[in-house]
């Protein structure tokens, strides 16, 4: 969901990431037939990847996040195809073993998402995994030296 | 009881709508008060936010999976706010 990262503050412990809306997916066909809008889901999606990056890099990818809650999420607007997203999380809390962030989503200036996450935070199950984060995390513009420790 | 055991109580109460009267320094989190993993995250939050420290759960945990301590030594209550108590003492010297 998250096309590239805008910003990526540790010291602020904030991320800002571009997300662009398709103009066409088959999901619109059916969310809703004549009137297509991105369902709220995938609006938690974004935050969650958005917030789930920014754990990542704060743990210098030593360990992965997945989502295990979702807080308060509210969708305060419809967004259609073709939509410009700007999605960006804060981390509340470095916990040890999960963290938690407060993502919203803005479109066109407004506040269109927000929701506070829960993740849990472990060890990489697998190398697949974690050769992949990596991979997407150069082409979506994760800076090079929050991608180890120091 | 503690202050610290008062403060405790007073999250598990709030955050997995347990009754106060029923949280007493001998519950065990999971076994007594059935505290799964995900509300404990919720309690660990509130306490790390309330205390001012970073609970060491994988330390814990790790410690409890390889046999060196058993689960009541971190999630009975009065051992879970004895440890709280060293976290704080020692974030403070």
């Amino acid at each position: 969901m998250v096309d590239r990262i805008v910003s990526l503050d540790l010291a602020a412990r904030e991320i800002c990431a571009d997300c662009l809306v398709p103009d066409a997916s088959p999901i619109f066909d059916g969310h809703f037939p004549g009137y297509p809008i991105l369902p709220g889901v995938l609006m938690i999606e974004t935050m969650a990847q958005t917030g789930g990056w920014l754990v990542l890099a704060t743990l210098r990818f030593s360990h992965m996040p997945f989502l295990a809650q979702v807080k308060e999420a509210k969708m305060r607007n419809f967004v259609g195809p073709g939509e410009a997203l700007r999605a960006e999380a804060e981390l509340l809390h470095d916990g040890s073993g999960y963290a938690v962030v407060k993502g919203r989503i803005m479109a066109q200036g407004k506040r269109v998402a927000d929701a506070e996450m829960v993740y849990r935070v472990v060890a990489f199950p697998n190398e697949m995994l974690r050769a992949q984060m990596f991979a997407t995390a150069r082409r979506i513009g994760v800076p090079e030296n929050l991608l180890h420790a120091d | 009881m503690s202050a610290t055991f008062d403060t405790v109580a007073g999250i598990i109460s709030e955050t997995c709508d347990i009754p106060l009267e029923n949280i007493t320094p001998d519950s065990h989190a999971i076994n007594d008060l059935g505290i799964d993993s995900l509300d404990f995250l919720d309690v660990a939050f509130a306490t790390d936010k309330a205390f001012g420290i970073k609970m060491p759960l994988e330390q814990w945990t790790q410690e409890v999976n390889e046999g060196k301590a058993t689960t009541d030594q971190y999630f009975v209550l009065k051992g879970l706010c004895a440890s709280i108590d060293q976290l704080v003492a020692a974030k403070g010297a």
